[in-house]
């Protein structure tokens, strides 16, 4: 990847970990550990990958995420306001009362996709969204983003089997390969492997890809517009918290909200790696 | 009087679908390994390619239609009412419930039957309305109101009635929901008495929503037909709606025994 990109990539990402940081914080509920972990992806994804426009969001021909696991809206929510879809001073009232930003990914929202959350259900809207686009002849792509622990869900292998059926190869999934869910380690709780393995026998293309490094997120995704006839899945190792130190790899965080002291630790944390990427 | 003739609401299903692709370019259809029972094979022999079968995985059906619906087309997902409503209903309440109160045209839930019914409506005159129910015949003692298979058993009982001296009216409500709150209050204050009949539970069904109209709007008598909140069980279905009371016999013993209580 251009270096120059890859710097910018990065700034932003970090942008986006201090936006998730501020509405887990204000909201003193949500998901901040594979918020944290997919900050990179839609980093990736929304400025450098997919066609979306901030002043149109509903351009019939845009690119589509449906974030199917939806609890992790705040990363999806600070990347939209970082793109320019609302104002990032929307951020501070995540899951308050009469505010616009839901505790889960709404589709009245400028720049949501789909409504998700309930685990599972992400990935047949995003094939539903693909056939459409397939039988118009749209050219449009469709991009799903689902928790290592959500494909314990049955729903997932019914709409992996709906996909490679269909042929839908406008769509491409990623598996966000945290290696926790909320009672543990994904191995302790329901262990979803061979995660690749199982893909494949689906009948998908199987890419995989470090989370937390650009150049492999973009030979990844480069790899998935080769592909013809199959859908694509990248199984995509990640760091839960990824980027606050107290936070990585800490199955604590899944759902819980920082106090005003970890937040500004958290904050200081993340502002540093900023300052030496921008210095 | 000539034999009417009979057709399964499923078959109309199937052949509605079917018409209604020629004039909606936009309609597709899915199923999940039923389109011989749901009839929805008939669309697919007209527009092979504008079906799609899902399998036998209701819940990721109703997830692909939602997903669908949100790209701009308008998908029918059918199966049989126990996946769709049952194994689906998580689905159907999240993923698509949701999106349809922004596109407004909101989700729609169809019931049909798989027995042959009269087919007793005049195509020409016959109206059919969103959420409004129809008269199909005047009465002062008691008002039928009936929903499916059951409003051809509620004439027939109406006409046995009438016989005896008892003039019920007849309401055909083929719309649970949004429910017509008017037709049912004014039936109300004429009759003073209703009946509902419904091939479903008494609960949950058109008997509880008539209720609910009549408990807040104008409190009336009701009585209740349908099936008593049991378990049922396998048979031949004229004699299981014989044996649930679902038949024109049980709503004329019914009404006539709350007529001579009012």
């Amino acid at each position: 990847m251009d270096e120059t990109l890859k710097k910018q990539l990065q700034i932003t990402a970090c942008k986006v970990r201090l936006g998730i940081l501020e509405g887990v914080f204000n909201a003193k509920s949500g998901h901040p550990g594979g918020s944290l972990s997919i900050a990179d992806l839609l980093t990736y994804l929304y400025f450098a990958k997919m066609n979306v426009y901030p002043d149109k969001p509903d351009e019939p021909q845009r690119d589509r995420l449906v974030l199917s696991k939806g609890h992790t809206a705040p990363a999806l929510y600070a990347t939209l306001a970082e793109k320019g879809f609302f104002p990032k001073e929307e951020l501070k009232s995540l899951r308050h009362v009469g505010a616009m930003l839901q505790g889960h990914p709404c589709i009245t929202i400028p720049g949501v996709d789909m409504s998700s959350g309930s685990l599972g259900q992400g990935i047949s809207a995003a094939c539903g969204m693909a056939l459409s686009g397939k039988i118009s002849s749209d050219t449009y792509k469709v991009y799903t983003i689902l928790g290592d622990g959500e494909i314990e869900e049955g729903q997932v292998w019914e709409a992996a089997m709906f996909a490679a059926h269909y042929k839908l190869d406008n769509l491409v999934a990623v598996v966000d390969n945290n290696g926790l869910q909320i009672d543990g380690k994904i191995d302790d709780v329901m262990s979803p492997y061979p995660i690749t393995d199982k893909f494949a026998s689906f009948g998908w293309h199987v890419i995989t890809a470090d989370a937390h490094d650009f150049d492999s997120l973009e030979k990844a995704f480069d790899e998935a517009e080769t592909v013809c006839g199959q859908p694509v899945v990248i199984v995509m190792k990640s760091v839960k918290g990824k980027g606050v130190s107290f936070m990585e790899n800490n199955v604590s965080w899944h759902g819980s909200a920082p106090n005003q002291e970890q937040y500004e630790q958290a904050v200081k944390e993340i502002n540093e790696t900023l300052k030496s990427l921008e210095g | 009087m000539a034999e009417l003739k009979k057709k399964a609401t499923r078959e109309s299903y199937g052949e509605a679908l079917a018409e209604l692709g020629d004039k909606y370019e936009n309609l597709y259809v899915f199923d999940a390994d039923l389109a011989a029972a749901t009839k929805t094979g008939i669309f697919k022999k007209k527009f092979p390619d504008r079906f799609f079968d899902c399998g036998i995985a209701e819940s990721n059906m109703m997830g692909v239609a939602a997903g669908m619906a949100a790209a701009g087309k308008i998908p029918f997902a059918s199966t049989f009412a126990m996946f769709a409503a049952g194994r689906a209903f998580e689905q159907v309440r999240n993923s698509i419930a949701v999106e349809a109160a922004i596109l407004h045209n909101g989700p729609v839930y169809m019931r049909f039957g798989r027995l042959a019914a009269p087919i007793f409506n005049d195509p020409d005159n016959y109206k059919f309305e969103l959420g409004k129910g129809v008269k199909l015949r005047e009465g002062k003692d008691i008002a039928i109101v009936a929903t499916g298979l059951m409003v051809y058993e509620a004439v027939e009982a109406a006409k046995t009635l009438a016989a005896e001296g008892i003039e019920a009216a007849v309401i055909n409500i083929h719309t649970i929901k949004p429910i017509d709150e008017d037709i049912i209050v004014e039936a109300a204050k004429k009759t003073k008495l209703l009946l509902t009949v419904e091939e479903h539970s008494v609960i949950g069904g058109l008997g509880s929503a008539v209720a609910d109209v009549l408990a807040q709007k104008y409190p009336a008598k009701l009585v209740k037909i349908g099936v008593n909140d049991e378990f049922g069980h396998s048979g031949p279905a004229v004699e299981l709606l014989k044996q649930y009371g679902l038949c024109a016999e049980n709503i004329v013993a019914k009404a006539r025994d709350a007529v001579k209580a009012k």
